[in-house]
């Protein structure tokens, strides 16, 4: 299993956001699903620690996510967010950065190419794309560290539908391409069936169900 | 350095007059600041007749232990104004407090190593009172920007540490800012010094009867003593305070449900 969840617990301002939750997710392409506020983006910042649960363990491989250096763990298991937040400067400068922080020699092009933006975009001023184009640089950041694991939120909730579809298809070619693994957030259905092969399903902070997209449907 | 002059009660009572005429304005316009006028003028009244008597002591008694509680006692009370202005930065007293201290100890230290003032109790309270003053409210400022700055850039700040940034890389950018709307009160005012305004010590010296070139060269070192104590004061409130928005796992942490 690539993440091994027991028991998670955590709670914010009071409320149970995540209660008891017990999933396993494998290597390959997993979508949690599942109706807003049950609790899917706050499992996802769990897998590489931008928070950490109250209650139970979270492991990603063979060892529990406490063991792993957070730093490093995060460069492994790549978070990009539901909003784009690129900083300030050019796309390159944007993937220099994330290139440099994971001691990786960076292939700017490539890393561009592989997101769905033409190379020239290297040069662009973060400022003036679009969010389409903001979204597609941050996945390009993302690869830019060559993770193992790409932990996706909403890629494309403040997208148009052909935006959307374009984004799908790069994911999917990045998956057939790098073999890299995907745990993508979506609380549409319809993109859930179109990108998973597992699938888990939250409601109120409790996993539901759990397993492979044939018998858990989106 | 100069002579002194002498200032009679019944002066400072004919200067009253200023504030009747504040009193009208605000009853006039219904600006409804008469009450705070009022409050204004006994309380500094009170206070600086208070402040006077104490410097006399400390004057008289020529010790530098008194000077050292004295100037003790407004750091303690520069941290706690200044907390009270930086209320959404967790845990603000100890950086305010350890950012005081150390501004005010290393800027008073150094003008005096340097012999451009006396170890003496006429120098080291007034210098010592501006130089707390200014760093309290530079280091305010800074905190207070600081604690808006990491409020509207939360997104940015944890985009920033998925891609395995520390606190302080993901910090960055933002105590830049805060150092800089901090500090950049204090530098603005030093440009114009003269053109626009006659800084207080000056117009002080004036009155009290100095040579307009001694006022000028006391009056630049002191500019040139707050920019230092300034820029201490600010670096150390924003290096200090920023670590107080993360957990030791590199985790933004949540807003505090109610400030505190």
């Amino acid at each position: 299993m690539l993440f091994e969840l027991r028991d998670v617990g955590l709670a914010r301002s009071g409320r149970q956001v995540l209660d008891s939750v017990s999933v396993e997710i494998p290597a390959g392409a997993t979508a949690i699903v599942g109706p807003s506020g049950a609790g899917k983006s706050t499992l996802l910042r769990l897998l590489n620690r931008l928070a950490d649960p109250d209650a139970g363990s979270v492991a990603y491989g063979d060892r529990p996510l406490a063991e792993y250096d957070p730093l490093e763990l995060r460069r492994r298991v790549s978070l990009v967010p539901q909003l784009p937040a690129l900083l300030d400067g050019t796309v390159a400068s944007n993937l220099s950065y994330a290139a440099e922080l994971a001691r990786i020699e960076l292939d700017c092009d490539r890393c561009l190419v592989l997101a769905g933006l033409d190379p020239e975009f290297a040069e662009r001023d973060v400022s003036r794309l679009s969010v389409g184009e903001q979204q597609r640089a941050m996945l390009a950041r993302a690869l830019a560290q060559r993770p193992e694991v790409l932990l996706l939120d909403e890629p494309t909730s403040a997208l148009d539908h052909a935006a959307r579809d374009a984004i799908e298809a790069t994911l999917a070619e990045l998956r057939r391409e790098l073999r890299i693994s995907l745990v993508v957030v979506s609380h549409d259905p319809e993109q859930a069936r179109r990108l998973g092969e597992w699938v888990v399903r939250l409601e109120a902070g409790r996993a539901v169900a759990a397993g492979p997209l044939e018998r858990v449907p989106a | 350095m100069s002579g002194s002059i002498h200032v009679d009660l019944w002066q400072v009572a004919a200067s009253l007059v200023l504030v009747a005429i504040a009193i009208a304005i605000s009853r006039r316009r219904q600006a409804d600041l008469e009450r705070d006028i009022a409050v204004a003028t006994v309380r500094s009244i009170v206070q600086l007749t208070l402040v006077g008597y104490a410097i006399k002591l400390i004057f008289e008694a020529d010790t530098i232990w008194l000077v050292l509680v004295l100037l003790s006692v407004m750091v303690l009370f520069g941290a706690l104004t200044a907390r009270s202005r930086a209320r959404t930065v967790p845990g603000a007293f100890w950086p305010l407090l350890i950012a005081l201290s150390i501004a005010a100890a290393s800027t008073l230290g150094l003008v005096v190593a340097l012999g451009i003032f006396e170890p003496t109790p006429r120098y080291l309270v007034p210098v010592g009172g501006m130089v707390i003053g200014n760093a309290m409210t530079a280091s305010a400022v800074a905190l207070n920007r600081l604690g808006d700055e990491v409020g509207d850039s939360r997104a940015r700040i944890e985009a920033t540490l998925a891609l395995g940034a520390t606190a302080r890389e993901a910090a960055l950018p933002i105590v830049r800012r805060a150092l800089r709307s901090g500090m950049i009160t204090l530098v603005d005012s030093t440009k114009t010094t003269g053109l626009i305004f006659f800084p207080g010590t000056m117009v002080g010296m004036l009155l009290a009867g100095a040579s307009p070139t001694d006022a000028v060269r006391l009056q630049l070192i002191l500019l040139y003593t707050l920019l230092g104590s300034v820029a201490i004061a600010g670096l150390l409130a924003t290096t200090l305070a920023y670590r107080n928005f993360f957990t030791p796992a590199q985790q933004l942490r949540e807003p505090a449900e109610a400030p505190a």
